[in-house]
């Protein structure tokens, strides 16, 4: 075979990396590239250079350092017995590349992942050597997420926490069924086993640099991990109780869904069909419902419906206000932060607005509606000076009053 | 306030005052103006602000205004001491308050391009000296407004940040000095934040010396110094960067056609940047070209959405019809299992070869002659068996007259791998015989080392035992002391399965015995 130029290598492992959905840039360490050799900052906030027609934000150079890989799982592109084109990177390459985008600002940093070729440990090696070029003999102080691979050595895995600033491990499949079925080469044992460990590195990095103002950092951006939906047949119940696990047992900072999309020559396994992208975004909007407002994974459970589901055509925060209408209405002028943060159509921005406004008048609604998105969508939840919802928190057809409207098409 | 007062007294008779600004982004210039009229008591309808290039508002074109000429400020207004700082000044004027959070938005809005801008933020100073915490209350007209002026400016700022592309100049002027090499963009920013964003470019990229040209203004930086100068033209930026080429490719490669989601992409990375962005020519084509993908991909993958048939017949009837892969369409027939309906053993082989696809029938060449003999002296009843392939139709490489085999590949073992299960669903065996790795697959779905799996059962889901050995062609091919060895390992492993066989039959027939018959 006639030797593949970079941009075709390119091409093939980026094609093969976008099935992970993860491109955060934030919560890192500040760093910046004053006084260094190299480029490259992170302030905190993390920056989208562009957006793909999926919608998709592309802030980092996602790739593979290779796609041979002699795993089989059924869900996966890069599987062993699938029939796509292989290509591999040199760590330099992968270097060279994510320091000619940075430079012409496209991108925040590297986000690095691959199959696994030889060896676990192998593999690993090639990818903290591809970090330490950056950081070491480039001085590159942008962003670098790297994928670890849970079977690979526990030293691997510590030098590549020193390296970048985001470690991450992906769980794949939300049950114990699933993965033996779809990833048979994984092991739940293994793949939790190595998220506790880099979670006991975290917490003992954090506190070393208390005590020592020079003691190094590890993943100062934490750890993440992945779940695809539909792949297999676990409901949504399953994958929020088990993302609040991992969230709980293992410090995570997010748990990423990815909905199971098409892929080209795939296992004969799993069903191809449209990826279940309003599930994902359900999904997501339930993992905010428990970050950002206090819902317990148990409460979010109660959001589903008869198949253990939460519905596809209304919010999770809505559903569970329509099967909780005794909870309801709260009185803007009155509740508390909690109270508020459960009425749909409230943010925690518009909450935030409405407690520090009412120290200083009295809310109507006029005045909410000023501090909120649509006050269509909450008047039914609250009390204000001058508005009362009476019947309408009550109602049988609120449900229908507040679904968004299914559009009659046209006849063509 | 006694200054307020005093102004209110005099409001009939009061001039009205224009200031102007030396630059449109002057927060300072302005902060230091509006203290100095503050303490002298003007309200805001009585003060205009006028940027360089605008002619300020209504009232400055009246003819009665002071052209900048302030009233008689206190002389040693603090310059330079934060507005909420204590006053320490030796003379009488009152100190001008603003709380933290009025300044940090008032910074923000103070670069939009709304030419209402500086008035407005006059009109909240004023109103936060008798009220304090004005700031707090989200409700006010004024205050949503300076945070909408300042929410843009953070906006337009943050897309600044994100969408210079800055190309690498090559040629004359570019390395005079050393080798480094000069990287240069071009940016239209909404409002005026070129130079309240260098900052950031200059952390990010301190070691390499950079230009971002801009309508509103450029800046430079050589690795020390940053330099400004004013306002540059399009044409004036380099145009393309060997680079791009690549950035393109990675953008259409990241692209994932099966997501597509239009609206997404323009809220965030709207279509006023797309002229400055080299990946954004290939948009049009993605998102036509996404859909056709998508349905492919689909399409390729249909098949599991079929029913399964239950019965062998119309297994047989549907195989023959299959052409899910490539070797159902070499023009060979598909070869159907054969052997006893309801069978305890379902011996399993890889896919039919020459003899097979000539006669139609299962293991009927040289392996299947040497099976025959192993399972007679293993007192396996092969016809009580049932004897079938992981894959339907032959795989082979015409050489000359002679069809020569080729093993099938895993992704087709796993297409054919839904009619088999369909075969043992209809058969119910209590103990599979996979001869090989192939077989082993098409029963497990994924890849086993022969040498680790035989010799001992794995239970299957539907209770059954699955046995795994090596395919008795494997012994054709062997010569002398290694074919005996194999040979005899073989015959250990199918004794074993014959011993699982007759151990499944009777315990059957044990709970056929307790139960009384159907």
């Amino acid at each position: 075979m006639a030797q593949q130029t970079l941009k075709q290598k390119l091409e093939i492992l980026a094609d093969a990396a976008k099935y992970d959905a993860s491109c955060a840039s934030s919560g890192t360490a500040k760093k910046n590239s004053l006084g260094g050799k190299g480029v490259g900052s992170t302030e905190g906030m993390g920056i989208c250079h562009a957006y793909a027609p999926d919608g998709r934000c592309i802030s980092l150079l996602k790739v593979l350092l290779t796609n041979h890989c002699i795993f089989d799982c059924h869900y996966c592109i890069n599987r062993k017995s699938s029939n796509v084109r292989r290509a591999r990177f040199t760590p330099q390459e992968i270097a060279d590349l994510t320091l000619n985008f940075y430079r012409r600002n496209y991108i925040e940093g590297l986000f690095l992942s691959s199959g696994i070729i030889k060896s676990s440990n192998h593999t690993m090696e090639q990818m903290v050597e591809c970090a330490r070029i950056l950081r070491e003999d480039h001085d590159f102080r942008g962003y670098i997420h790297l994928k670890t691979i849970p079977e690979a050595d526990p030293e691997l895995i510590h030098q590549a926490g020193l390296f970048a600033d985001r470690i991450s491990i992906n769980v794949e499949l939300p049950t114990t069924k699933g993965l033996t079925r779809l990833a048979p080469d994984k092991d739940e044992g293994q793949i939790e086993g190595a998220l506790a460990g880099t979670k006991a590195q975290i917490i003992q990095a954090k506190d070393e640099r208390k005590r020592f103002r020079h003691a190094p950092r590890f993943a100062p951006a934490g750890q993440s991990t992945q779940m695809i939906v539909g792949a297999d047949d676990a409901n949504d119940t399953d994958i929020v109780s088990k993302a609040s696990r991992l969230y709980g047992n293992f410090g995570l900072r997010r748990v990423y869904y990815s909905a199971f999309s098409p892929i080209p020559d795939a296992s004969a396994v799993l069903p191809l069909k449209r990826p279940p992208l309003m599930r994902e975004h359900r999904l997501y909007q339930s993992d905010w419902l428990m970050r950002f407002y206090g819902y317990a994974p148990g409460e979010v459970a109660q959001a589903t419906g008869a198949d253990g589901n939460l519905p596809l055509d209304i919010d999770p925060k809505l559903a569970w206000a329509l099967k909780f209408r005794g909870a309801f209405p709260v009185d803007v002028n009155r509740a508390a932060k909690e109270q508020l943060l459960r009425v749909p159509g409230l943010g925690t921005t518009a909450v935030g607005r409405i407690l520090a406004a009412r120290r200083h008048r009295t809310l109507r609604l006029d005045d909410v509606a000023r501090l909120t998105q649509s006050i269509a969508k909450v008047r039914p939840f609250l009390v204000a000076l001058d508005w009362r919802p009476t019947n309408l928190t009550d109602r049988a057809d609120l449900r229908a009053l507040l679904a968004p409207r299914q559009e009659q098409l046209e006849l063509f | 306030m006694a200054s307020t007062a005093s102004a209110a007294l005099s409001a009939a008779l009061a001039p009205h005052y224009t200031v102007c600004l030396p630059a449109p982004d002057d927060f300072a210039f302005w902060r230091e103006r509006a203290r100095a009229l503050i303490q002298c008591g003007v309200p805001p309808e009585r003060v205009s602000w006028a940027e360089p290039g605008a002619t300020g508002d209504l009232f400055a074109m009246q003819g009665e205004s002071d052209e900048g000429n302030l009233p008689d400020a206190p002389d040693d207004a603090p310059d330079d001491a934060p507005d909420d700082a204590p006053d320490d000044a030796p003379d009488a004027a009152a100190p001008v308050r603003a709380s933290k959070r009025f300044i940090t938005l008032a910074r923000n809005a103070a670069l939009h391009s709304d030419p209402q801008r500086f008035g407005l933020l006059y009109r909240m100073l004023w109103r936060l000296q008798s009220n304090p915490r004005a700031m707090e209350d989200k409700a006010d007209p004024d205050i949503r407004r300076i945070e909408e002026l300042s929410k843009s400016v953070r906006r337009d700022s943050h897309k600044m940040h994100a969408f210079v592309r800055f190309r690498e100049v090559i040629g004359e002027g570019a390395s005079e000095s050393d080798e480094r090499p000069h990287y240069a963009a071009w940016f239209e920013p909404d409002h005026h934040i070129v130079r309240a964003n260098a900052g950031f470019f200059m952390r990010r990229f301190a070691n390499m010396d950079w230009s971002i040209l801009t309508p509103r203004g450029c800046i430079h930086w050589d690795g020390a110094v940053m330099r400004e100068s004013g306002p540059a033209e399009r044409s004036d930026a380099p145009q393309g960067d060997p680079v791009e080429e690549l950035w393109k490719s990675y953008y259409a490669s990241t692209f994932n056609p099966a997501r597509l989601k239009v609206g997404a992409m323009l809220s965030e990375m709207p279509k006023k940047y797309w002229k400055n962005l080299p990946e954004a020519e290939l948009i049009p084509d993605l998102i036509a070209g996404a859909q056709s993908r998508e349905a492919g991909m689909v399409a390729a993958g249909e098949r599991e959405e079929r029913e399964r048939p239950a019965t062998l017949a119309a297994i047989a009837a549907g195989i023959s019809r299959c052409r899910d892969c490539a070797i159902a369409d070499c023009g060979t027939r598909a070869v159907m299992g054969e052997g006893a309906p309801g069978a305890a053993l379902m011996i399993v082989g890889e896919q039919p070869g020459d003899h097979e696809d000539i006669e139609g029938r299962p293991f009927i060449g040289p392996a299947g002659q040497l099976l025959g003999e192993y399972l007679q002296r293993a007192r396996i009843d092969r016809r009580a068996a049932y004897v079938t392939n992981a894959v339907k139709h032959f795989k082979f490489v015409q050489k000359g007259k002679r069809r020569i085999h080729q093993s099938p590949a895993a992704k087709e073992i796993d297409t054919c791998r839904w009619w088999l299960e369909a075969e043992r669903a209809a058969i119910g065996p209590r103990v599979v015989l996979a001869l090989g790795a192939s077989a082993a697959r098409g029963i497990l779905g994924k890849t086993v080392s022969i040498s680790q799996a035989r010799g001992a059962p794995i239970p299957l889901d539907d209770g059954s035992q699955l046995w795994v050995t090596v395919h008795p062609s494997y012994l054709l091919r062997l010569d002398g002391a290694a074919r005996e060895e194999q040979a005899a390992r073989f015959a250990d492993d199918l004794a074993a399965v014959s011993a699982a066989v007759s151990a499944g039959v009777k315990a059957a027939a044990r709970a056929a015995g307790m139960e009384p018959a159907e």
